[in-house]
């Protein structure tokens, strides 16, 4: 099955269509690496984003003094500056900084690496418009649900994380969904510092076989799926959480 | 008064400029597909070159570039009588940049290789030579390369040595944009050494920066550097002009003077082309 798959991708490269990635076996392992990376990425950002996301706006709704002052200069830091230029800042100018262990040369090698650094870029830019996105569900409940908790005998506390959050929550799901697909787009970024994520491994396989227009087809068809999977995943649990009234929740 | 004067002018200016623009492009459809006629009709000649390739090509601190690929370049273009323009490119988009016209020479440290000339046409005979080898720390001691298997090494994205390296050697390569990133991230400990033609190596073991630096490993893959021009100017005015000026250059010797004007050492490729060349009869 395999040795067909490779032959027939062969013949096709004959005819001027020369998808390295089916029929060399090198090719295909940093592109499914890179694949690997890209979804690793995705995932981890998109979780540490949504949580840090939720959390900046619980302090930005509950909080006193200083703390919401602080997330506010987070999100005016990390929303107003590009990607890239945090993705170095945090490479090159923090990493030089950071503690270093020794490998087994003896040479100092540092302890955190090109990934690490993208996913802790990557969740902080995306958490920094997700910290307005909640922020604006949490904004759309209409104040009557929390004196009426707050009638009921429930604290301020209690009535934010048991009232307000649940409704707020389905408000957001239009925007998060927004700021999930640009994170997605926003992992090839991660190319910058030297994480073998998809556009890495691509622009590897291109300058070797120069098939730059069949790599290119590929991303696009790529990126194409996981944006749609996304969406797609974001629409299935807004639909499961529907509740007349709240939110679009239709899953469109 | 004064606004319609102001767009009389300007009607004016915008028609003499259509009127210059229409003769030149139609001097240079008369041309056809003889890019040595267009260029001379348009009076400029453009030329792909790397921008942080030092000495070969780099951007000199008033923003100008320079180097030697670029004083090869220059000469070219005086001899055609037109005014030489650089156009930056990569390691990885200067096939593109090149097959797509935005550059109708290329002269970007490109190893002439087989897989490339299915995409581009390269110029005979080349004009210059390189393997690969890393640069490395003298604390690391390696003198072969099964020795530093399993070990990151940095690099430039698009080098076409980042596979066979990888490939033959398995080390892992650890690839950014340009030269910069790759010495920072070598500085800071992200890779061992940095994976590199040996010219470039011996340029930058020449400076007191890398004093505490060698290149103990074999050089691999001794391969030509070709200038490039679009598969149709190959056996074309255009493709001719560039193999006689490249030939010419390397039987007067002026290769080898303009690679001591930049502070390279004579090189083994350059010294045997001038000798097979050379004029048998001084």
């Amino acid at each position: 099955m395999i040795t067909e798959i490779q032959t027939y991708f062969r013949e096709l490269a004959a005819s001027g269509i020369n998808l390295t990635i089916f029929y060399d076996a090198f090719d295909f392992d940093r592109f499914v690496t890179g694949f690997g990376n890209t979804l690793l990425l995705i995932l981890i950002s998109a979780a540490c984003s949504i949580a840090l996301g939720a959390a900046g706006a619980a302090v930005l709704t509950l909080g006193r003094g200083p703390a919401p002052a602080f997330i506010r200069g987070y999100v005016a830091l990390f929303r107003n500056t590009p990607l890239i230029v945090q993705m170095y800042f945090f490479y090159f100018a923090v990493g030089s900084i950071m503690p270093v262990g020794r490998n087994e040369l003896g040479l100092p090698q540092p302890l955190i690496g090109s990934f690490s650094w993208a996913i802790i870029s990557l969740s902080l830019y995306a958490g920094a418009f997700n910290v307005e996105t909640f922020r604006a569900g949490i904004g759309a409940v209409h104040g009557s649900y929390e004196e009426a908790a707050l009638a009921l005998g429930y604290n301020r506390r209690q009535a934010f994380f048991s009232v307000t959050v649940p409704l707020a929550l389905r408000f957001s799901f239009a925007s998060l969904a927004n700021n999930l697909v640009d994170l997605t787009k926003a992992t090839t970024v991660a190319y910058a510092v030297g994480v073998a994520e998809l556009l890495y491994v691509s622009n590897q396989i291109w300058s070797d076989s120069l098939n730059t227009i069949e790599m290119m087809n590929v991303m696009l068809v790529i990126y194409l799926t996981l944006t749609a999977a996304v969406v797609f995943i974001i629409n299935r649990v807004e639909a499961a959480m529907r509740l007349p009234g709240f939110g679009l929740g239709d899953g469109q | 008064m004064i606004s319609l004067k102001t767009l009389a002018f300007a009607l004016g200016v915008t028609f003499m400029s259509t009127a210059m623009g229409t003769a030149a492009s139609a001097q240079s459809m008369e041309c056809g597909n003889d890019t040595l006629c267009r260029v001379k009709a348009a009076g400029v000649l453009k030329i792909g070159t790397k921008d942080d390739y030092v000495p070969w090509s780099y951007r000199a601190s008033d923003g100008t570039f320079k180097g030697m690929e670029v004083d090869i370049g220059k000469k070219i273009a005086e001899a055609l009588g037109v005014k030489a323009e650089f156009v930056k490119v990569t390691s990885a988009n200067r096939f593109e940049f090149l097959a797509q016209g935005q550059i109708d020479l290329m002269i970007a440290s490109a190893s002439d290789t087989a897989e490339r000339r299915k995409i581009v046409a390269f110029v005979h005979p080349n004009y210059y030579s390189s393997g690969y080898t890393v640069l490395l720390p003298k604390a690391v001691k390696a003198t072969e390369w099964s020795q530093i298997a399993g070990q990151t090494i940095c690099s430039v994205q698009g080098a076409w040595y980042n596979k066979p390296a990888q490939e033959e050697f398995g080390v892992k390569v650890l690839a950014f944009a340009g030269t910069a990133e790759t010495e920072a991230a070598m500085a800071q400990g992200r890779c061992i050494g940095l994976l590199e033609d040996d010219n470039m190596i011996n340029v930058r073991l020449s400076s007191e920066k890398w004093a505490d630096y060698q290149m103990p490993l074999p050089i691999q893959a001794d391969t030509p550097w070709g200038m490039a021009v679009r598969q149709a100017d190959q056996f074309a005015p255009f493709g001719y002009f560039v193999a006689g000026m490249i030939t010419e250059m390397h039987r007067d010797g002026e290769l080898l003077e303009m690679e001591k004007a930049n502070g390279i050492k004579n090189s083994a490729f350059l010294i045997k082309m001038h000798d097979a060349l050379k004029d048998h009869i001084n």
